[in-house]
C-alpha cells in the first residue's frame, strides 16, 4: 500500500503488480486484504488436516476395542486434533481473516495501522504451523498430552511436547501483533465523521477481541517457556515431585485460555451483527447494547477461568466464587441473542446462506451456552466434568459457534473477496448436510457423557455402541456437508458468475466499493454521517 | 503533529534515563539481597512491591507514557486492574485451599 491521491483507475487487488513476482506477490505483500486471503488459506488448510484426525479418531470409535489404530495413536490425534484445530484455526479465526481483510474497509481506512507488523504476523503464523507439523516427525513420536498440556504429565512423557509448545509460543506472538495492529488502527484510521458509535459491530467485536489478544495472551507465552525450561532443567515450578505446584500451571493455563475462548467467538458474533441486519433489511435493533455487551464478554471473560478446574483440588471458596462470577458472562451472551432475534422481528427476511448458517449458529449456540450453565454449576459439573458431555459441549459452542459463523462469513464476504458468487442450491445443500451431521456426532456426546463416558479413552463399554455408531455416522454426513461446501466457494470464486458491487443490499461501507476491492480500497476517504445499518425508508414499517 | 512529538521526545534528557537504569540496577539488586533474608509472609508482597516500582519507571519513563495522552494510562490502567484482579481471584484459590 502505498499514497494514493485522486481519483485512480480501478486495479482489483487480486490482479494488482508489485515490484515481486509469482508468489512472493503474495507472501511478501503488506495489503490487509491479501494477508486476510492468506491466512484463510492457511487456515482452511489446517481446518482440513484437523477434521481428517477427527474422522480417524471417530473411525476408531466405531466399535469398542482397537477398530484403527492403537491407543497411544489415539492419544496423540486427539492431542493434534485440538492443538491445530484451537492454536492454529480457530484462534486466528475470524480476525485473522475477515478482520483483516474487513476491518480496514468497514472503517474507511487505506489499510491496518501497522502493514508490515500485519505481514510479519501472518510469518509468525506459518511458522508456528510448519513447527508444530514438523514435530510430528521428529524422534519421540507426536505430542500425547491433550491440546491442555497439562502438567505433571506434559513435563514427564517422552513424547515431543517442547517443540509443538514452542509453535504455540510463536502463534501466541502472532496473535499479539495483529491485536495491537487492530486496536491502534481502530483508534487511529477511522474515517471522518465515524465516531465510536457509527462503526459496524463486526468492527467492535474485532476491537473487543483485540484487546483480549493483547493483554492474555502473553500469559500464557510465559506458561509455555516455564513448561519448557522446567523439562530441560527440572527448576520445580510446576513438578510436585520437586515441589512444584501443578495447579499452578492450570490458573496460567486458564488465565488465558478462557479468555482465548472469547478471542474465537467474539468475532463471530460481530459477522452475525453484520449478516442480520442485511438478510432482514433493518437496522440493528439494540447497537449500543451489542456494542457494549461484546466489551462486557471480553471483560468478564478474564473473571472465570477457575471453571475449568473445579475438580482439579482448588479451594471450596474459589470453586464457589467461580461459577458464581461464570453465570455472568451468560447475561451479555443472552443481550446479544435477543437483540439479533428482535432485529429479525418484522424484517423484510431473505433467506440467503449466510442467514441460514446464522439461524443455525443461534440454534447450535444457545444449546452450547445453556449446556454451558449446567457445567459452570459445581454440583453437575462434579458428574459431567471429563466426559463426552464436556467434548459436546465445546463442540456446540466452538464448532455450532464461531466455525459456523466462519462458514457464514465465507458466504457473505467471499462474494465481496472475489467478485464472484457461489451456486446457491448446493450452498443449501451443504447447510442441510452439516446441520444433520454436526448434531448427529455431537448430540449423542451430550447422552453418552451424561450417561458416564470419559473423554479421551480410546476404549469403550459395549453399550455405548449404539451411539457411538450414530455419532460416526454424523462424522461422515458432516464432513460429506463441509467437502460439498468447500468446493462449492472454490467454483464459484474461480468460475461463478459476477457478484456485482453489492449483491445483498448491506449498508456498512466494504458493500460501496467494487468487488473484488481496488488496491487502495477507497478512491476518496468516504466522510461517515450516519450509522452503519441505515436501512431507514426501506424497512418494514 | 510531528514537531509537538519530537518536542514531547526530548522532554527526558539522556542522563534521566541513564539515572532510572541505575534505579533499575539498584532495585534489582535490592531483590536479590533480601531474598535470602527471611520476611516471613511479607516476603512475596516485599518482592511484589519491588518489582511495581521498577515497573512503574518503565512505563512512565522508558515507555513515555508520563508524557502521553490520557486514553493510553487508561489503557494502562484498565490492563494493570485487570492483572490485579487475576492476582485477587488466584489468592482466593491459594491461600483458601
Amino acid at each position: 500500500m502505498s499514497e494514493n491521491t485522486g481519483t485512480m483507475p480501478y486495479i482489483s487487488f487480486l490482479h494488482a503488480e508489485s515490484k515481486h513476482k509469482g508468489i512472493f506477490k503474495w507472501i511478501l505483500s503488506t495489503d490487509h486484504k491479501r494477508i486476510g486471503i492468506m491466512y484463510m488459506m492457511g487456515m482452511l488448510g489446517f481446518l482440513l488436516v484437523g477434521i481428517t484426525f477427527g474422522f480417524l479418531m471417530k473411525l476408531e470409535m466405531l466399535t469398542p476395542g482397537k477398530t484403527l489404530m492403537d491407543a497411544q495413536t489415539y492419544n496423540a490425534l486427539f492431542t493434534l486434533h485440538g492443538v491445530i484445530m484451537i492454536f492454529l484455526f480457530i484462534i486466528p479465526g475470524l480476525s485473522a481473516v475477515f478482520g483483516n481483510f474487513m476491518l480496514p474497509i468497514q472503517i474507511g481506512a487505506r489499510d491496518v495501522a501497522f502493514p508490515r507488523l500485519n505481514l510479519l504476523s501472518w510469518w509468525l503464523y506459518v511458522i508456528g504451523g510448519i513447527l508444530a507439523i514438523s514435530s510430528l516427525f521428529l524422534q519421540g513420536g507426536p505430542i500425547d498430552t491433550g491440546w491442555t498440556f497439562y502438567v505433571p504429565y506434559s513435563l514427564r512423557t517422552g513424547t515431543n511436547v517442547s517443540l509443538p509448545l514452542f509453535a504455540a509460543f510463536i502463534l501466541g506472538f502472532s496473535s499479539i501483533l495483529t491485536g495491537i495492529n487492530f486496536v491502534t488502527t481502530v483508534h487511529r484510521l477511522r474515517a471522518p465523521g465515524m465516531d465510536f458509535f457509527k462503526m459496524p459491530l463486526f468492527v467492535w467485536a474485532v476491537y473487543s477481541t483485540a484487546w483480549i489478544q493483547v493483554i492474555a495472551t502473553p500469559v500464557i507465552g510465559i506458561t509455555i517457556i516455564l513448561v519448557i525450561v522446567e523439562r530441560i532443567f527440572s527448576l520445580g515450578i510446576f513438578d510436585p515431585a520437586l515441589g512444584g505446584d501443578p495447579l499452578l500451571f492450570q490458573h496460567l493455563f486458564w488465565i488465558y485460555s478462557h479468555p482465548a475462548v472469547y478471542i474465537m467467538i467474539l468475532p463471530a458474533m460481530g459477522a452475525v451483527s453484520e449478516i442480520i441486519p442485511t438478510f432482514a433489511k433493518r437496522t440493528i435493533f439494540g447497537y449500543k447494547a451489542i456494542a457494549y455487551s461484546s466489551l462486557a464478554i471480553a471483560f468478564i471473560g478474564y473473571f472465570v477461568w477457575a471453571h475449568h478446574m473445579f475438580t482439579s483440588g482448588i479451594s471450596d471458596t474459589s470453586r464457589f466464587i467461580f461459577s458464581l462470577l461464570t453465570f455472568l458472562v451468560a447475561i451479555p451472551s443472552g443481550v446479544k441473542v435477543f437483540n439479533w432475534v428482535a432485529t429479525l422481528y418484522k424484517g423484510s427476511i431473505t433467506p440467503g446462506v449466510p442467514l441460514l448458517f446464522v439461524m443455525m449458529f443461534i440454534f447450535l449456540f444457545s444449546i452450547g451456552g445453556l449446556t454451558g450453565l449446567v457445567l459452570g454449576s459445581l454440583a453437575t459439573d462434579v458428574h459431567l466434568t471429563d466426559t463426552y458431555f464436556v467434548v459436546a459441549h465445546f463442540h456446540y459452542v466452538m464448532f455450532g459457534g464461531t466455525v459456523m459463523i466462519f462458514f457464514a462469513s465465507l458466504h457473505y464476504w467471499l462474494p465481496k473477496m472475489f467478485g464472484r458468487m457461489y451456486n446457491e442450491k448446493v450452498a443449501r445443500w451443504s447447510v442441510g448436510l452439516i446441520f444433520v451431521g454436526f448434531n448427529m456426532l455431537y448430540f449423542t456426546m451430550f447422552i453418552l457423557g451424561y450417561e458416564g463416558q470419559p473423554r479421551r479413552y480410546w476404549d469403550y463399554l459395549p453399550q455405548f455402541q449404539t451411539l457411538h455408531v450414530i455419532s460416526t455416522v454424523g462424522s461422515w454426513i458432516l464432513i460429506s456437508g463441509i467437502l460439498l461446501m468447500i468446493g462449492n466457494l472454490h467454483r464459484g470464486m474461480k468460475r461463478g458468475p459476477l457478484a456485482g458491487n453489492n449483491p445483498w443490499g448491506g449498508k456498512t461501507l466494504e458493500w460501496t466499493i467494487p468487488s473484488p476491492p481496488p488496491v487502495h480500497n477507497f478512491d476518496e476517504i468516504p466522510v461517515i454521517t450516519h450509522g452503519p445499518y441505515n436501512y431507514g425508508d426501506e424497512e418494514v414499517k | 503533529m510531528e514537531n509537538e512529538h519530537s518536542e514531547k521526545h526530548h522532554a527526558v534528557g539522556y542522563g534521566t534515563y541513564v539515572l532510572i537504569w541505575l534505579v533499575l540496577v539498584g532495585l534489582t539488586v535490592t531483590t536479590v539481597s533480601i531474598s535470602g533474608i527471611n520476611l516471613g509472609n511479607i516476603a512475596l508482597a516485599v518482592a511484589l512491591l519491588i518489582a511495581a516500582m521498577k515497573s512503574a519507571f518503565v512505563i512512565n519513563i522508558f515507555m513515555h507514557i508520563k508524557f502521553e495522552d490520557k486514553i493510553f494510562k487508561v489503557f494502562i490502567a484498565v490492563a494493570l486492574m485487570t492483572l490485579l484482579s487475576v492476582f485477587v481471584l488466584t489468592a482466593f484459590d491459594v491461600f483458601f485451599r
